[in-house]
This record gives C-alpha cells, sequence and structure tokens, in this order.
C-alpha cells in the first residue's frame, strides 16, 4: 500500500508545514516516506511543490513519477493546474478556491475552478472563509489539511498531534486556531459528499 | 539508535558530528545551505565543535584545510558553483593531504532550480584525482559521509561526496549509529604541506600512486553493486547517485529486467563494470549531471563489440534533470497513463521580490535617475535584487557570478558605457567584491556602485553577513573610495525623488562612486519580532 501526493501552493503558503505534519505521523507509523521540496529562489512568491511519498514498502525515487500522483492537495486553484499531469487517471483534487494574485496575467477564478471541476475526483474548498473562521487567515494550510485527512493513509489523530507539536512554540492561541481550522476542514470535507474511486459518479464541491 | 526525518543536507552534516567532527564552514547557497544551518544548530546546543558561515567559499575551504593540517576533522560545504571560488586550494588540496579527515560537499543543482549553472562537481573529483562519493539515498548520506572521513584519514586526502538537489532536499528516514569522539591536536609534516616545486612534484607522485587503491576500494566497496541478470543477455544498466533510484522504479515494469550496476562511489569501480560490460551486448548509462560516466566508458573508440547508451547516444536528455519519467524512454517503456484535462495554457509563477522589499525601492529610484540617459547599463550580482530582471522592474541586464557586478561595470566603463552601474548585496560584496572595488577605486573608474545593504544573506534564508552596517561603510572608505562620493540612501517610497536625486549626481560625478541603500529585509525584521 502507498500514497503519492503533490502538495502545491504559493512560496510562503506553508506547504513545507503541511508535508511536516503528514511525514511526522506516517513516521510515527512506521511508514517509509520520501518527501522533496523546494527551497532557495523560488519561495519568494514563486510557485511551490512537494512530492510526498508514503509507503509500506520501499519507496526508490524521491519524485513521483508523472501518472502515479493519487492525490494534488493544493493552497491555490492556480497552482493545483499546474500538477494535474502528475494524476493517475482516476486521482483526486482537492483545491482551495482562495486565489493568491501576484502576477499581472492571473486568470479568471472561475475559469480556474471549472477547469478543476472537469477532474473527475476534485473537492474546491473556501479555505479563507473557513481560516478566518478558525481564527487566522494563516492557517488555510491547516484547513486544506483538514479537508484531505480521511483520503490520507495516516490516522486523523496524529496529524492533530503533530500540527500541535508544529505550532506549539507560537503559543496556545496560534495552536487552537491551526487546530480549529483542521476541524473546519474535516467538517466540510465529510459532509461533501465525496465519491470514492471506484464510483462512477462526479465529485462535488464543498464550497 | 532511532529514526529521525532528515533533509539529504542534515543527513550529510548528522553524519559528519557523529564521525568526530571538530569544525564545519561554508558560505550559504542552495541547495548545500541546510548542511550548516543544521551543523550551526547542533554546535549551538552542544558547543562540541565549531560551525560557521564563512566569508566566501575559498575562505571556507582553507579554513577547514588549516583544521585537517591541525590533525582534526572538518567539513566544508558549497553549492556547486562555490567550489570554482574554492578551486584553487581544492587543487592544491589533492597535493596536501589530509592529516585529519578532509571532507569537501559540494551541492550541484542540475536543472538550475535556484543556479546560474548545472556544472557537474564529480568532475573535480576526477580532476584532482581524489575520491568521490555520491548517496542515492538519506540513509546513504549519511552512511558515506562518516565513511568519507575514514577514507580521507586512511588514504590521507580530501574526500568529496557529491549531492545533488533532489536528495539535498529532500526528507526521509535515517538511523544514526553511535557517535565517536574528535582528532587529538596533531601537526601536519611540513615537507607535505608546503607546495614547493620540490615537495609538489614529489606529493603529485604520492597522488597517483594512490590511484590503484582507490579504484581496489570502490571495487571492494558495500555502496556498489552489480546484479547480474541470467535471463537478459542484452542489456545492462549502469546507474549512479539519486539516477539509481529512478531506474528502480521503473524496474518492476518490464518484463525481462536487465542486469543493473550501481555505483555510488569515484573513481569508478573498475572490476565490476568489466563484469557488467562482459555480460551484456548493451549499457545504459543513467547519471545525475554530465555524462561522466558515460565517457569514461565510450572514450573515443567505444568499446569493441559493445553499445553504450547514455546521454551522450542522445537516449537520455543532456539538459536539466533526470525524474522517473525522463529514464523511461531509455529502458524502452512508454509514458503512465495519466489524467488529461486536454491542452491548456498556465500562467508562469515566477520568484519576485516581497511585496515592501527594499530593492524594489532602489531599483525605482534607479530607474528614475536613469530616464535622462540612454546608453546606461546596470550589472547586477548574485541575489535577490537579481529578481529585478523581471517586470515591473526589468532593471538589471546581467548576472554572471558573485562579485562580478562590480568587475564588469569596471570593464563596461572602460569600454565606453556611462552610466555603467554595479548593483550588488552586502553579503555578496564580502564574497567577492572588494577587490575589484579596490582595483576602481585605484583607477578612479567612471561607475556607479550600489551596495545594498539589507543586514543579512536573504535569498538563502537570512544567514548573518560580515559586510554590513558602519563596518560596510568603513571597508568602502578603506579601499580607497572618496569620502564625499561614498552616499547613503534609505530606499523607502517616501525618498524616491531625494534618493534620484543623488543617484544622478553620483552618475555625473566623473570618476567612482558608491551608494550604499540601507534598509533591512523585511522577512528577517518579520522573523526578528515573532522570536520576540
Amino acid at each position: 500500500m502507498k500514497q503519492d501526493i503533490i502538495l502545491a501552493g504559493v512560496g510562503g503558503q506553508g506547504i513545507i508545514s503541511i508535508a511536516y505534519v503528514i511525514a511526522s505521523a506516517a513516521l510515527e507509523e512506521g511508514l517509509e516516506l520520501k518527501q522533496a521540496e523546494v527551497h532557495g529562489m523560488s519561495q519568494r512568491g514563486g510557485a511551490v511543490q512537494s512530492h510526498l511519498r508514503l509507503s509500506r514498502e520501499r519507496i526508490w525515487s524521491d519524485l513521483i513519477p508523472r501518472g502515479e500522483a493519487d492525490l494534488v492537495l493544493s493552497v491555490e486553484p492556480l497552482e493545483t493546474l499546474r500538477y494535474v499531469d502528475y494524476l493517475r487517471p482516476d486521482g483526486m483534487v482537492i483545491a482551495s478556491r482562495t486565489p493568491f494574485v501576484n502576477i499581472r496575467d492571473y486568470p479568471e477564478v472561475e475559469t480556474l475552478l471549472s477547469k478543476i471541476r472537469e477532474i473527475h475526483r476534485h473537492l474546491i474548498i473556501d479555505s479563507e472563509k473557513l481560516a478566518k473562521e478558525a481564527g487566522s487567515s494563516r492557517t488555510q494550510n491547516m484547513v486544506m489539511l483538514g479537508a484531505t485527512a480521511r483520503y490520507l493513509m495516516v490516522k486523523e489523530e496524529n496529524l492533530t498531534k503533530f500540527i500541535k507539536s508544529l505550532f506549539e512554540r507560537h503559543g496556545e492561541t496560534v495552536v487552537a486556531a491551526n487546530l480549529k481550522a483542521f476541524a473546519l476542514g474535516q467538517a466540510v470535507a465529510a459532509a461533501a459528499d465525496f465519491v470514492p474511486a471506484s464510483n462512477g459518479n462526479r465529485g462535488r464541491g464543498g464550497e | 539508535m532511532k529514526l529521525e526525518i532528515l533533509l539529504g543536507d542534515e543527513a550529510v552534516a548528522l553524519g559528519a558530528i557523529q564521525a568526530g567532527l571538530s569544525a564545519g564552514y561554508s558560505y550559504p547557497g542552495t541547495p548545500a545551505s541546510e548542511i550548516m544551518e543544521y551543523l550551526i544548530k547542533v554546535a549551538a546546543e552542544t558547543k562540541a565543535f565549531i560551525a560557521s558561515w564563512s566569508v566566501n567559499e575559498k575562505v571556507a575551504f582553507e579554513e577547514a584545510l588549516g583544521v585537517s593540517f591541525a590533525g582534526k576533522r572538518a567539513l566544508v560545504s558549497m553549492k556547486h558553483v562555490g567550489l570554482n571560488v574554492a578551486a584553487d586550494p581544492f587543487m592544491s588540496s589533492a597535493l596536501t593531504g589530509a592529516n585529519g579527515g578532509l571532507v569537501i560537499v559540494p551541492a550541484d543543482d542540475p536543472g538550475m532550480h535556484s543556479s546560474q549553472n548545472e556544472q557537474d562537481s564529480r568532475f573535480y573529483a576526477d580532476f584532482a584525482r581524489i575520491p568521490c562519493f555520491e548517496p542515492s539515498n538519506h540513509q546513504e548520506a549519511y552512511d558515506m559521509t562518516r565513511q568519507a572521513f575514514d577514507v580521507s584519514e586512511k588514504l590521507g586526502l580530501p574526500v568529496m561526496i557529491r549531492l545533488v538537489t533532489r536528495l539535498s532536499h529532500s526528507r526521509s528516514s535515517v538511523r544514526p549509529r553511535d557517535p565517536r569522539g574528535q582528532n587529538k591536536l596533531r601537526f601536519g609534516a611540513s615537507r607535505d604541506w608546503t607546495l614547493l616545486p620540490v615537495n609538489a612534484r614529489r606529493r603529485f607522485q604520492t597522488l597517483l600512486d594512490s590511484q590503484a587503491d582507490m579504484v581496489r576500494l570502490a571495487d571492494e566497496s558495500e555502496f556498489n553493486s552489480l546484479r547480474l541478470s541470467a535471463n537478459n543477455r542484452s542489456l545492462g544498466v549502469l546507474a549512479s547517485g539519486i539516477a539509481f533510484n529512478y531506474v528502480q522504479e521503473n524496474l518492476s515494469d518490464l518484463e525481462n529486467p536487465p542486469s543493473l550496476l550501481k555505483v555510488g562511489t569515484y573513481p569508478l569501480p573498475e572490476k565490476l563494470i568489466r563484469g557488467l560490460v562482459d555480460h551484456v551486448e548493451t549499457v545504459l548509462v543513467v547519471e545525475e549531471g554530465y555524462p561522466l560516466i558515460e565517457r569514461s566508458l565510450r572514450g573515443f573508440f567505444g568499446v569493441a563489440g559493445k553499445t553504450i547508451r547514455g546521454k551522450l547516444s542522445g537516449d537520455l536528455p543532456l539538459t536539466g534533470e533526470l525524474s522517473p519519467e525522463a529514464v523511461r524512454p531509455s529502458l524502452g517503456l512508454k509514458p503512465l497513463d495519466r489524467l488529461d484535462l486536454g491542452g491548456f495554457k498556465l500562467a508562469a509563477r515566477p520568484p519576485q521580490l516581497c511585496a515592501g522589499c527594499p530593492h524594489a525601492d532602489t531599483f525605482h529610484a534607479l530607474s528614475k535617475a536613469l530616464r535622462e540617459y540612454d546608453k546606461s547599463n546596470i550589472f547586477s550580482d548574485i541575489g535577490c535584487y537579481t529578481l529585478g530582471y523581471y517586470p515591473p522592474y526589468q532593471a538589471v541586464q546581467t548576472c554572471v557570478c558573485m562579485g562580478a557586478s562590480v568587475s564588469m561595470a569596471k570593464g563596461g566603463a572602460e569600454a565606453g558605457i556611462h552610466p555603467s552601474i554595479a548593483v550588488i548585496g552586502d553579503s555578496t560584496f564580502g564574497h567577492s567584491g572588494l577587490t575589484p572595488l579596490l582595483e576602481a577605486a585605484a583607477a578612479d573608474t567612471n561607475m556607479t556602485v550600489f551596495i545594498l545593504d539589507n543586514c543579512t544573506v536573504a535569498m538563502t534564508g537570512g544567514q548573518p553577513s560580515y559586510a554590513s552596517g558602519e563596518r560596510l561603510l568603513r571597508m568602502i572608505e578603506g579601499l580607497g573610495v572618496a569620502q564625499n562620493h561614498i552616499r547613503v540612501i534609505e530606499p523607502l517610497p517616501k525618498n524616491l525623488d531625494k534618493n534620484a536625486q543623488v543617484i544622478k549626481e553620483e552618475i555625473d560625478h566623473h570618476g567612482l562612486s558608491v551608494i550604499v541603500a540601507v534598509r533591512e529585509c523585511l522577512e528577517e525584521a518579520k522573523k526578528k519580532r515573532r522570536s520576540g
């Protein structure tokens, strides 16, 4: 059993934090893992991605082969589409609908969302709204992790454990906001009645 | 010991610490920075060894060499192009040899994620004739680093660990082993370490004589392994470093898997390679970087009766980094089926200066001042400000290597460019800008040098800068720049007109001017606020 996940977003949106939480949970559960990430120049407001591979068996490549990713988890709609060709034909996309506009030719958000909806298994999350509800718009990454939690091969309680350890040094308020963001993401995903891989129905947004 | 999740860079650092490291030196550069970040973090906790950023890679290398001369173990790390800066001591260190274990860790950047070229450091190891390890995963990065110190002390030579971005910046689990202690102080022999011709000739012969030992070590190394397939005499694959993973990733899709030779050490294991070549008709060489192994195998005339395939034959791409899918066609495999949304164009999102960055204000003022001149040129350097190339600034016309802005602006001015302008950051100036400015000051070249003092090495994550603040101003004056043409501006939107006026005055001064734009990096200021 294995799971290959592409994490996508813009530098500064907290992709590496999502990766840290999932990877730590995987180590806790005795899984093999590899996680390739981007440092350096691209972090300055550019497109960033992380390849996260979990498996019960040996993992060879640090990069996910194109056509083998099970999931694209994206904190940004334009960045979602940048990596869809990594997905296997029945791969799944969980994407934020909140655009991060720092380029002049940023497309209409609706155009991006309708393209995402063409993917058979998709879930679109209003991460900005939920993050604000959790107390800080900076928790969008944890909203997205919460929305994905039920589809991951690691246990949800292990994810919350490492969210706590990640934000511990920033104080209780920050930990609480991130845990709430995670829970709100979980709830939206649960209510979204998202279809499993074998089912022929279209995915449905949790918007 | 317990498993730890580490970056490839961190696995090397931990391996070095537990091999009994006494001192580590480096200059920040992607993808190598995290080696020193990790060393500094552990050194701060344990106070057991020295770990510090150097002013540049040459200095870092020589500091490490001094530690080795003193009989203790040293590590020096840098990004690939940093080894160019350190190439002078590096090449000669193969002749002095190592007294205490000396390990050099360049991190290459195939695909140029954050670099100006994709040079392959294995060629440097080959050039200097020293051993090189090339890890394929995190555990190997840890194990090879420990072994590199042993080999260095056994052969009395510096040893290289070659990393690449995908290993440096990937995380995976590593199982560390029991640490060992450090060496005691024990001086090197002056007849070995004083490279006068009389000594250097003898030392070079000694180096040449040890090549056979290195090859024997490679043939016996646990990091090289040959698996011959009785059922497949047609194809054999020779794969090194992380390229080995990309081959493995695809093997299960092959009905009749080829023989496979994994290479992790250099000079190459000759017996193992002969074993593979004798067994098959065609050898496919898969390596990350330039075709070093493939070229060694082919020579001018190839191997009689055998076909050698790889990057030179066009079976694999000569540029960029490898990936599982890049390797598939060379193994005769079709691309995997993947999700297809039809063709659609996606807006690119290049890296850019942060909102409110002081460099942006400097570029705005500079552009405003330059409107009155039609033949200006801005020579840039390596740092965040290189992003001034992109819209909306489109302010810089060159970026070559550390320090090149100042020397190129001088050359440009001497060729007739006016205004000829250099833009360089404070840390880059400390790294390689002092010497060309010394020369420009002596010649009083008609050019304007901008030193952007944001008080940090911003692009690589905020390491400390040696050439910042008051010290920077004293340095500029000390190099001989006329005091009344050293101007300090504060790059802020409200100062736009005032700053443009200062710039114009200095451009119109016939001779050398230095304008220091001082404002702290926003990211660093934010970090400081957060940590109180």
